[in-house]
């Protein structure tokens, strides 16, 4: 079965940026595919590779960015939402004028049409955030 | 159509649980997870709302998240029952349609 995955809420929040990556490793061991997860509002803080989090703790930006890699996961950040949190990608930072990027290697930001296609091509649409 | 719903908050922070239960129709599944799983504790200010629930849905509760919270499951609401994430994908597939309910 196809899945896409919405993640809402910003990582080391609550839960729901590891309830989500609980959800998409054991989805992918029982052999269902991970089309997309689609990270909005804080959820966008998932995708930022300045996190360094205590070495005993989970690294959820690297988790994301290691799924994505092993299980060919599209990993797509919300562009409204980055923009207003400080999120971006090099074509981000050109046409804005920043004096640099943030992005984890990995994930890539777009459109809410995005998530509009992994709604109409998956099977089904799991939610997760506050 | 079977629907699998998942409630994230204790019920004593937010009323998604009581939201939810309202609204679920005979044959959903709700699976409560994260801080939701308090939901699913006997004795507490929502256990009987989720019983009188169970005659119509099937209520499940997140095995790793009562663990991590240190709640044992014999005090748990008969009839709940308990998954691990494999579990969760499964209601994931066998219902037709998941809500979140955040």
């Amino acid at each position: 079965m196809k899945f896409g995955i919405q993640v809402n809420e910003g990582p080391y929040t609550h839960e729901a940026s590891v309830t989500a990556i609980n959800f998409v490793k054991s989805a992918v061991a029982k052999g269902h595919e991970v089309f997309r997860v689609f990270f909005y509002h804080d959820g966008v803080n998932n995708g930022t590779r300045y996190a360094k989090p205590p070495q005993d703790d989970i690294n959820i930006q690297k988790t994301w960015s290691e799924l994505a890699k092993e299980h060919n996961i599209d990993l797509v950040i919300c562009v409204a939402a980055a923009q207003r949190r400080g999120l971006a990608d090099e074509g981000e930072q050109e046409r804005n004028g920043l004096d640099g990027n943030n992005i984890m290697d990995g994930f890539r930001i777009s459109g809410l049409g995005q998530l509009i296609e992994a709604g109409i091509e998956c099977d089904r649409l799991v939610v997760f955030g506050d | 159509m079977s629907i699998l719903h998942t409630v994230n908050k204790s019920p004593t922070d937010r009323n998604t649980l009581e939201s939810c239960l309202k609204l679920t129709v005979k044959g959903a599944s709700v699976l409560l997870i994260e801080d939701g799983v308090y939901g699913a504790v006997s004795g507490a200010v929502s256990s009987q709302m989720v019983q009188d629930a169970m005659g119509n849905v099937s209520v499940y509760v997140l095995g790793p998240d009562l663990k991590a919270r240190g709640v044992d499951e014999s005090r748990l609401i008969d009839g709940v029952k308990v998954v691990d994430y494999d579990g969760f994908v499964d209601l994931a597939t066998d219902n037709d349609t998941v809500s979140a309910w955040v």
